[in-house]
């Protein structure tokens, strides 16, 4: 229901984005933005700008609005004050050309859709709109996709045949078929084990640096963190604000070694820090 | 194949030779009158005697069975997806649905015939009734086990409502509708011979009470066998075509 009337109301705007969404706009912008559930505030005063190509973490404590934030951004949750902006468009607009995509925790596949059935489906739903997405983002195969990120040869299998960590890559991969310019990730790997968490992490890098995509990642981990972004945003809980934008100046492209360099160690103890006092 | 079968299903055959054993010796030993209970000798010597009249009797107490499972979870799952889609529908007719499943089904089929008369259309209709609520229920739970995250991502794609009910929530459900399906394959039965006991002359409802009255313990034992037959066909049905439709394992986890 809510979808439906969201897009009637977006008609006009979508038909603005084309002057605006120009390749300068940043590829999200929030200005004084304010989130509320009910009484509760999620977020507040959120100031952010994120230029096109960046790569975002976001840390907190729980419960700091860091979800609701890629919620906001992706028009999921409703703006209660300010301004949220996605290529310079209103996010139902750039919902529906598929400006951005979306990686959950759950790898929220169909379980009874093989691997590239799965990764196809965005292409299946939303036909009504698809004439808004921009012609020239003409889609990238399933197939290369699928050997993008590791999964070549397992194309028919079905989700209960893979492990936790090949379903989540399924679901990247799905999450890439448009082409976003923009790619939200809310703790993806945060339900597997470290090691192939640490694996996915240096493939993330390479589909960030091979796709030039946008990638903001909200995460619970201090060195996942560190290890992926350029920069971190802290947000501090009660309500969720930003405390701090804190930039990572360790080269790319990063390998797991880097994790245990000295800078590496310095950066993580002064987050530590600052997220217990959030 | 035989021998795979009898290897690997040994001890139930095992168990259930030994039953029909100690009942007909003990028939024999304590000299029981056929009319209180037959051996299991002359309760398959009537099975094949009395074939076609069993044979008679199958047919219709089969259609009824399959046109009541029909009715009875068509309108079960109609109403699910209406109750998923309008909390008001759901508001104003579950506390209905609830009433009417309360009601011993024994004392709704006198009702029935009053209304309906004697002829197929009362036995189908409870045979419907009983199917009704497992269904029900079942198939609302199916349709609302899609996860939180699943429907955020319809909303990302910009699905609207047919497609993410076509694509994402009716598979999503069919897991739960076949254990509500296996449940009416074996219930729509039951509900068919119930409403053949009030009135009807035929069907195996109509000659289990004959048999009863007229004192053929031998042909009422035969007439419950082919009935149970009858449940264990359509639920082994069912679970064939569950096996073939559904050929993935729902989860629960990452």
């Amino acid at each position: 229901m809510t979808v439906q009337k969201l897009d009637n109301n977006m008609t006009n705007v979508t038909h603005d984005m084309n002057k605006t969404g120009g390749a300068s706009a940043p590829a999200v912008s929030l200005k004084n933005a304010q989130v509320r559930f009910g009484d509760l505030t999620a977020l507040e005063n959120i100031d952010l700008e994120v230029e096109a190509g960046a790569f975002i973490t976001i840390l907190g404590p729980s419960g700091c609005g860091k979800s609701t934030l890629l919620r906001l951004v992706s028009d999921l949750v409703p703006i209660a004050d300010g301004e949220v902006n996605v290529f310079g468009q209103h996010v139902a607009a750039a919902r529906l050309a598929r400006e951005f995509a979306f990686v959950f925790q759950d790898s929220t596949l169909l379980p009874w859709r093989t691997a590239i059935e799965n990764v196809r489906l965005p292409l299946e739903i939303g036909a009504k709109h698809a004439h808004k997405r921009p012609k020239a983002k003409s889609e990238k195969s399933a197939e290369e996709l699928l050997e993008l990120v590791g999964l070549k040869g397992r194309e028919n299998a079905l989700p209960h045949e893979l492990s936790g960590g090949m379903k989540q890559r399924v679901a990247i991969a799905r999450a890439l078929i448009c082409k976003p310019r923009l790619l939200l990730m809310d703790e993806p790997f945060g339900a597997l084990d470290e090691i192939t968490r640490d694996r996915l992490n240096e493939q993330i890098l390479k589909i960030w640096q091979e796709t030039k995509t946008t990638i903001l990642f909200v995460t619970h981990s201090i060195p996942e963190a560190i290890f992926l972004g350029q920069k971190v945003l802290m947000l501090e809980a009660n309500p969720g604000r930003v405390r701090e934008l804190i930039d990572i100046d360790l080269p790319y492209p990063r390998e797991l070694p880097i994790r245990e360099t000295q800078e590496f160690n310095k950066i993580s103890r002064y987050l530590r820090e600052v997220l217990e006092t959030c | 194949m035989f021998i795979k079968f009898f290897k690997k299903n040994w001890l139930p055959l095992f168990t259930t030779s030994m039953i029909f054993v100690i009942w007909e010796l003990g028939i024999q030993i304590f000299g029981v009158p056929e009319y209180i209970a037959p051996a299991p000798s002359s309760v398959f010597a009537t099975l094949v005697e009395e074939r076609d009249t069993l044979w008679r009797n199958f047919l219709p107490t089969l259609f009824e069975s399959l046109a009541g499972f029909v009715v009875g979870n068509f309108i079960a799952i109609t109403l699910a997806i209406a109750f998923v889609h309008n909390k008001m529908v759901e508001k104003a007719f579950f506390p209905i649905a609830v009433f009417v499943n309360t009601i011993p089904i024994l004392a709704v089929a006198p009702v029935l015939v009053l209304i309906f008369g004697n002829g197929i259309e009362t036995k189908v209709i409870i045979a419907a009734l009983i199917c009704f609520f497992p269904t029900l229920v079942n198939m609302v739970r199916g349709l609302e086990s899609v996860s939180g995250q699943m429907i955020e991502l319809g909303r990302i794609l910009s699905a609207t409502k047919p497609e993410f009910f076509w694509k994402i929530r009716l598979q999503s459900s069919l897991p739960f509708l076949f254990s509500a399906l296996k449940i009416a394959s074996t219930t729509c039965v039951i509900g068919a011979i119930v409403g053949e006991w009030v009135g009807a002359d035929i069907g195996l409802g109509s000659l289990i009470i004959e048999a009863t009255f007229n004192f053929r313990s031998p042909l009422l034992y035969a007439t419950v066998i082919v009935s149970s037959g009858l449940a264990v066909i359509l639920f082994i049905s069912v679970s064939v075509a569950e096996r073939l439709i559904i050929k993935w394992k729902p989860e629960h986890s990452v």
